[in-house]
């Protein structure tokens, strides 16, 4: 079968293929944003100058779209012919076909050794050009830490001495796992087997690594225990935090003005070994079947010492080039501490299992520094979470029975659409035409650009992504989905319990939203009103902001330690909550957010039809002496309802998949709890591995709940509106 | 007319006043955090009122490209001219598979009227890819002119849905009445019809020019040259693999979302005008 999806994939590229080969440019892209950019286009400037020649186009790609259109547009012929991106998707990009390797042997007088190595195929050949790395150093500030501690006792120590009335001695996310490698790897654990084929954090060392977040976290205390990255970088900004663990990023984050310094991170006092974070090497890619000479050639440029120095120096990256260590205008700089830093790291793993485990680790992460769960408790159901999600994949189905049971559905129900239709058929669509011609353009659209990949969407969930291989499995994945074997129902990570939280998710919301959006508008018509204009533009605005910045906004809101809700709760004599760390705190968080997103759609769809009212049924009505009260159940509701049926379905449907606000806001906390369906599919694509078949049989099963939902909506609304008339 | 009492007027009042204020909130804190120098939400805690800058602003509106071409200005056209076009041809696709859904019976009515509710089921992050693969078949991949369909067409099954609602609410004697004195099925549609739907065409617009003027997954995924790209794939690029620049993505925000507002103060007009041409009074 995988013969046929790569025939299909060939064809659509084929298409594509001569309109790219014409044009002769070299085209780059990056994610990069701010310092990294310009120096960058810098870099890029001096090739130019010295090729005049060769055009050269640069394109700066927003992260957050940037994995997709990759995927998406090399394999179309869209795609650039250079790219920069995080060796830990090497895997990924061979899996997929999207990159070729460096054509020539990189110098190890160039680079450093540790940022070729992850770079390396079975071969011997480089995946891709290093270019900088990325890692963890200690940051203190100068003006609270005289001298940085060189063990984690000292660490301690000095944290103690610094924490206390709303300060904290030391700051990092406690609970995302990148933070927390540091200790682990440092203690002697591993994440994975010498084969790769299980995790082996269910260890003592992972333990000792543990025990050491418990002692920051719920014995002294020293670290804050909800802290993200903005709140790091503002509490260290404020001088709320003496001490951060934190990456190259961070120094573009600092106010100038700030007195801090940086130095490698401590030496474990347990064990005697230094801590140990993982490091992530940024490549340059060539992409599939681009190897001309001028690409080359820029690429070789990019890599080069010239090029590397334009990003040292323009915007501090850690590079990967060995000369630039010895450059006198870098040595009192930050990056000889990253350098340093270098030799006791962990290079990030890239074996298919690892991104498996995240998810589990920085929810044992969690346990522990709520000290919820001992340590040693915490990192075995880890391993135990990441063993269930590393199932293999479904044998292979014969997809002849399938194409069968299809080809007889169809002309079953051909077969009883004709059959059911009363004679002049033909006559009856000839009648129809001007129908048809007024809803040609819709369905022309609607076919191609939502129906086609809708059906391709379908189609997905009955194939299984392995490693270099794509597979039909027939109803294998929906069958382990609904089965949900792994988890009893109650379980937060059963899909049954998913489902209904889904449900009650959405049930929530569209009830506040029409409550709200119904009142409101009602409060906006009547004639007396002054200022109406006024309002209704502030109560709109809601919806005019990106729901990306919202959903950040409300997080910080809710932060336990430095929320401005919390802060309203004390100044009111109550108890701070900790919002993500139960259910219900979380939901309603999420609630929250959602109902402040959507009221407005709701507002201004019953305002439209509230206009449609014609005012003469008032008029009668009130001729016929009905209330207020009366007027709005006998006139308004009647009237306004109809209208508002498909805005209330649509707007189920869309709370049933509303993707942001549950994936930024609780992030599924606790303990993925909070996940709705549409979440757990997303991490299924995009968070775990690749499992686009299993994501996409979600993605079916939801829109099979969908349409229950909406037939049955239909059903009720019609026997309702048949039993009136 | 007919006043309710003072106290029941100065509740509104009051309701009003209250949700005013808790939507306008966030946008509160996404003001200050793009005119503050503080990086970050700390802003937001500490408002440093004394210490205000404009130059998140001046940088997101002022930027240049290697060329030296003004490029906030090229995608603020580009991103008036996509969500124009695609609010355009989706309202003129709408209103004519409305009109058609509400005036006429025909094989196929119930199934199409489902179907624009089923296409709305699946979860769009899976459709990424296929939609592009089929752009790309359709060689709409890298031009405006694809992004505005594809805009388009995923906001018609709300569109339609509520056209064809309205249309519902008007007499068929109107339409028969403007056939009688010889105007064709076209005429009737455009010159009596529209007018009188006028309310829901001011919804259903503000809706699709919302929802594409706010897009920037398939936008960043379909364009490929900076100088197309609309203004929201500019202003996610402030937010990058490790932290973000969150004083130029606040700045950012504002301006990007300006021009919706100056939209719904136009379209309100519409929707107040069948009030004030003597509805509730």
């Amino acid at each position: 079968m995988s013969a046929v999806a790569r025939g299909v994939a060939l064809l659509c590229c084929f298409a594509a293929l001569p309109a790219h080969a014409a044009d002769s440019e070299v085209v780059v892209w990056h994610s990069y944003r701010a310092g990294e950019a310009l120096a960058l286009d810098a870099a890029v400037n001096d090739f130019r100058a010295q090729h005049p020649e060769i055009q050269i186009r640069v394109l700066a790609v927003p992260y957050g779209a940037y994995q997709q259109k990759l995927i998406a547009a090399i394999p179309g012929g869209h795609g650039p012919d250079l790219f920069i991106a995080a060796h830990d998707q090497l895997g990924d990009m061979v899996k997929r076909d999207l990159i070729d390797p460096v054509p020539e042997p990189l110098s190890a007088q160039q680079f450093l050794d540790e940022t070729l190595a992850p770079l390396r195929g079975p071969d011997g050949k480089s995946w891709g050009w290093p270019m900088a790395f990325k890692t963890l150093v200690l940051f203190y500030r100068t003006d609270q830490v005289p001298e940085p501690p060189a063990t984690t006792d000292a660490l301690i120590a000095t944290a103690e001495k610094l924490t206390g009335d709303g300060r904290f001695g030391l700051a990092y996310p406690l609970a995302e796992f990148y933070f927390h490698a540091p200790w682990f790897f440092g203690a002697g654990a591993e994440l994975l087997t010498a084969d790769a084929n299980d995790v082996r954090f269910d260890s003592p060392a992972a333990t000792r690594s543990g025990e050491l977040l418990r002692l920051f976290a719920v014995e002294k205390k020293l670290v804050p225990s909800d802290a993200n990255g903005a709140l790091v970088t503002e509490m260290f900004n404020q001088g709320k935090a003496a001490m951060v663990v934190n990456g190259p990023w961070f120094i573009a984050e600092l106010r100038p003005d700030l007195p801090y310094a940086l130095t490698p991170l401590p030496i474990l006092s347990a064990n005697g070994t230094p801590a140990k974070p993982l490091s992530t090497i940024e490549a340059l890619f060539l992409a599939k079947g681009r190897a001309r000479p001028e690409v080359r050639a820029l690429a070789t440029f990019l890599v080069s010492d010239a090029g590397a120095r334009r990003r040292a120096v323009g915007a501090g990256q850690p590079v990967a080039n060995r000369a630039l260590y010895d450059d006198p205008d870098l040595q009192n700089g930050p990056l000889p501490v990253f350098r340093k830093q270098l030799t006791n790291t962990v290079p990030m793993p890239t074996a298919p299992l690892t991104a498996l485990v995240w998810e589990p680790l920085n929810e044992a992460l969690r346990q522990i520094a709520r000290g919820a769960l001992s340590p040693e408790r915490a990192f075995q159901e880890a391993a135990a979470r990441v063993r269930l999600l590393n199932q293999p994949l479904p044998a292979e189905a014969n997809p002849a029975p399938y194409v069968l049971v299809i080809l007889l559905a169809l002309a079953g129900v051909l077969t009883v659409a004709l059959w059911r239709t009363p004679t002049g058929l033909l006559s009856r669509l000839v009648q129809a035409r001007t129908a048809y011609a007024f809803l040609l353009p819709t369905a022309i659209g609607m076919t191609l650009l939502v129906g086609v990949p809708f059906l391709m969407g379908l189609g997905l969930g009955f194939f299984a992504f392995g490693p270099g291989e794509i597979r039909f499995v027939g109803f294998a994945n929906f069958t382990s989905i609904i089965a949900a074997q792994e988890y009893p129902i109650t379980h937060p990570l059963s899909f049954y319990f998913t489902m209904a939280v889904t449900v009650l998710w959405t049930f929530a919301n569209v009830s506040l939203h029409l409550l709200l959006g119904f009142g409101l508008a009602l409060l906006l018509t009547p004639s007396w009103l002054k200022g109406r204009a006024l309002f209704r533009v502030l109560l709109i605005l809601p919806w005019t902001i990106p729901n990306y910045i919202t959903a950040l906004i409300f997080k910080g809101l809710f932060n336990t330690q430095f929320g401005a809700i919390n802060a309203l709760l004390e100044a009111m004599g109550l108890p701070p909550v900790h919002w993500f760390d139960s259910f219900w705190p979380a939901f309603c968080a999420n609630l929250t957010t959602n109902v402040w997103l959507g009221f407005p759609f709701m507002m201004v769809t019953v305002l439209g039809a509230l206009q449609a009212i014609p005012p003469d049924l008032y008029d009668a009505a009130r001729v016929d002496g009905a209330s207020a009260i009366q007027r709005f159940f006998k006139v308004t509701l009647p009237q306004v309802g109809p209208a508002l049926v498909p805005a209330v379905v649509l707007g189920t449907i869309w709370t049933f998949n509303m993707f942001n606000i549950v994936f930024l806001v609780s992030e599924g906390q606790p303990e993925g709890s909070t996940d709705i369906l549409v979440t757990e599919a997303y991490r299924w694509a995009f968070v775990r591995n690749g499992r686009y078949g299993y994501a996409a049989a979600y993605s079916t099963i939801i829109f099979v709940i969908l349409a229950l939902y909406t037939v049955l909506t239909r059903r009720l609304l019609s026997a309702r509106q048949g039993a009136r008339s | 007319m007919n006043r309710p009492p003072l106290l029941w007027r100065l509740l509104a009042y009051a309701a009003l006043g209250v949700a005013s204020i808790i939507a306008l909130f966030p946008v509160y804190a996404v003001v200050v955090m793009a005119v503050s120098r503080a990086p970050g939400f700390s802003a937001v805690v500490t408002p440093d009122w004394a210490n205000l800058t404009l130059d998140h602003l001046r940088t997101f509106v002022s930027t240049h490209d290697a060329q030296g071409r003004w490029l906030f200005g090229r995608q603020l056209i580009n991103s008036l001219i996509v969500a124009g076009a695609a609010t355009g041809v989706g309202l003129l696709f709408a209103a004519s598979a409305g009109y058609a859904f509400s005036r006429f019976k025909f094989p196929g009515h119930r199934l199409g009227m489902v179907g624009f509710f089923v296409t709305q089921m699946f979860p769009g992050t899976m459709m990424i890819v296929p939609l592009y693969l089929i752009a790309n078949h359709l060689g709409l991949v890298d031009t405006v002119v694809g992004l505005v369909f594809v805009y388009a067409t995923t906001s018609l099954p709300f569109c339609v849905w509520t056209l064809k609602g309205y249309f519902d609410t008007i007499p068929i004697d109107i339409d028969e009445a403007a056939l009688i004195d010889g105007a064709s099925r076209v005429r009737t549609f455009y010159q009596v019809l529209l007018p009188l739907v006028r309310p829901a065409l001011a919804v259903t617009a503000l809706f699709s020019f919302l929802g594409a003027w706010n897009e920037f997954v398939l936008a960043a995924t379909f364009l490929s040259r900076e100088e197309k790209f609309t203004l929201p794939v500019t202003l996610y690029r402030h937010v990058g693999a490790y932290g973000a620049d969150w004083g130029a993505f606040a700045a950012g925000s504002i301006v990007v979302s300006l021009p919706v507002c100056i939209l719904f103060l136009t379209l309100q007009r519409h929707l107040v005008g069948g009030l004030s041409s003597g509805a509730v009074k």
